[in-house]
């Protein structure tokens, strides 16, 4: 494990995490805007700022954590700041992949505790640009337009089906670069 | 924390030795020895020096149910060095310099070409400065000791 990791991780622990943490807090509360998270921060390959930024401010020892195998050069990184260990994502609070799973197989929570759902930390190629989707729900004043470039194209019938659960379901981030896009469950997505 | 702790137990690793003996040494100790080991590598810290605190357990009589005694204050850190060696460290207090020259040193004796070098020149006065203390601490205690007879041990003494 120690062979592996040349990478720190923020430069300043608790106030880039604040920052990361405030980013994805106003990212949940305004669905389809863009915030900056991991600007400064150089992401271990394949991981993404953005999504090495998330995984330093959300995930710790008391959190479980899947990682798809695409990341795997990664994960020796993310063992040693965050202070996990992985697990199979059926186990996982916090999901994160570079290819979008199947939703229906993620934990979804239950109806009496939908809070123990897990959380999907999806890296894309873009946001901003690529593919366009409609966005409505809580938290939008209008529908809008999202696009985002690295979804698969039957993205949408799969979080209409994710949508249905509610209050289960699976809440996604979006990360790309430096910006991340929350979809929180409450969300109506659907192809522009 | 001061020398005065347990002499290093048998069973521990080359590594574990002598991590301990550097998480008891002072930064000023370990700078001034590190002096004498030139050329050092470039190294860079991949996390800390951070302090926090670490929950020290202890079982009654040695033996019984655990508990938590209390919070004890620790500095830790992580260097990389140019070398690609990762060195860790842990010590006791608030001391960051302390901590990074520590792991450092653990990065520097895990490369076999330097090993020796640093084992003499940090390693080996280190410990040996520790033994004395700990010698003298051990005496100056031993000079105050009282011995209390109790009926039991009294018979169990011919």
């Amino acid at each position: 494990m120690s062979a592996t990791i040349d990478l720190p991780g923020f430069a300043d622990p608790a106030r880039d995490a604040q920052r990361a943490f405030r980013a994805v807090l106003a990212a949940m509360a305004e669905p389809g805007s863009l915030r900056m998270a991991g600007d400064d921060l150089i992401a271990p390959a394949p991981l993404a700022p953005a999504t090495a930024a998330v995984l330093l401010t959300l995930v710790d020892g008391d959190m479980s954590l899947a990682m798809d195998a695409a990341t795997y050069p990664a994960h020796p990184w993310v063992i040693f700041h965050c202070g996990t260990t992985l697990t199979e994502p059926a186990k996982a609070r916090f999901i994160v992949a570079l290819d979008c799973p199947d939703l229906s197989t993620l934990p979804s929570g239950s109806d009496e505790a939908p809070e123990e759902s897990s959380t999907l930390i999806l890296q894309v190629r873009a946001l901003g640009s690529g593919t366009p989707y409609c966005l409505s729900g809580p938290g939008l004043r209008s529908p809008m337009i999202l696009r985002a470039d690295g979804l698969p194209a039957d993205f949408a019938a799969h979080w209409a089906a994710n949508h249905a659960l509610f209050p289960r379901g699976i809440d996604i981030i979006l990360c790309a670069g430096a910006t991340l896009v929350a979809l929180p469950r409450s969300m109506t997505v659907e192809n522009a | 924390m001061d020398a005065a702790a347990d002499p290093p137990s048998p069973g521990l690793t080359e590594r574990q030795r002598w991590m301990a003996v550097l998480a008891r040494a002072n930064a000023a100790e370990l700078a001034a020895l590190l002096e004498t080991v030139p050329p050092l590598p470039a190294y860079r810290r991949l996390r800390g020096p951070e302090s926090g605190l670490v929950m020290l357990r202890g079982r009654t009589g040695g033996a019984g149910a655990a508990f938590n005694l209390g919070e004890m204050t620790v500095t830790r850190c992580t260097v990389r060095t140019d070398d690609g060696l990762t060195g860790h460290a842990y010590v006791a207090g608030r001391d960051a310099r302390q901590a990074e020259l520590a792991a450092l040193v653990d990065a520097l004796l895990q490369d076999a070409t330097r090993h020796s070098a640093v084992q003499q020149a940090v390693i080996n006065p280190l410990a040996e400065a520790q033994q004395r203390r700990r010698e003298r601490d051990g005496r100056k205690a031993a000079a105050t000791r009282v011995d209390f007879f109790a009926l039991a041990t009294m018979r169990a003494t011919p």
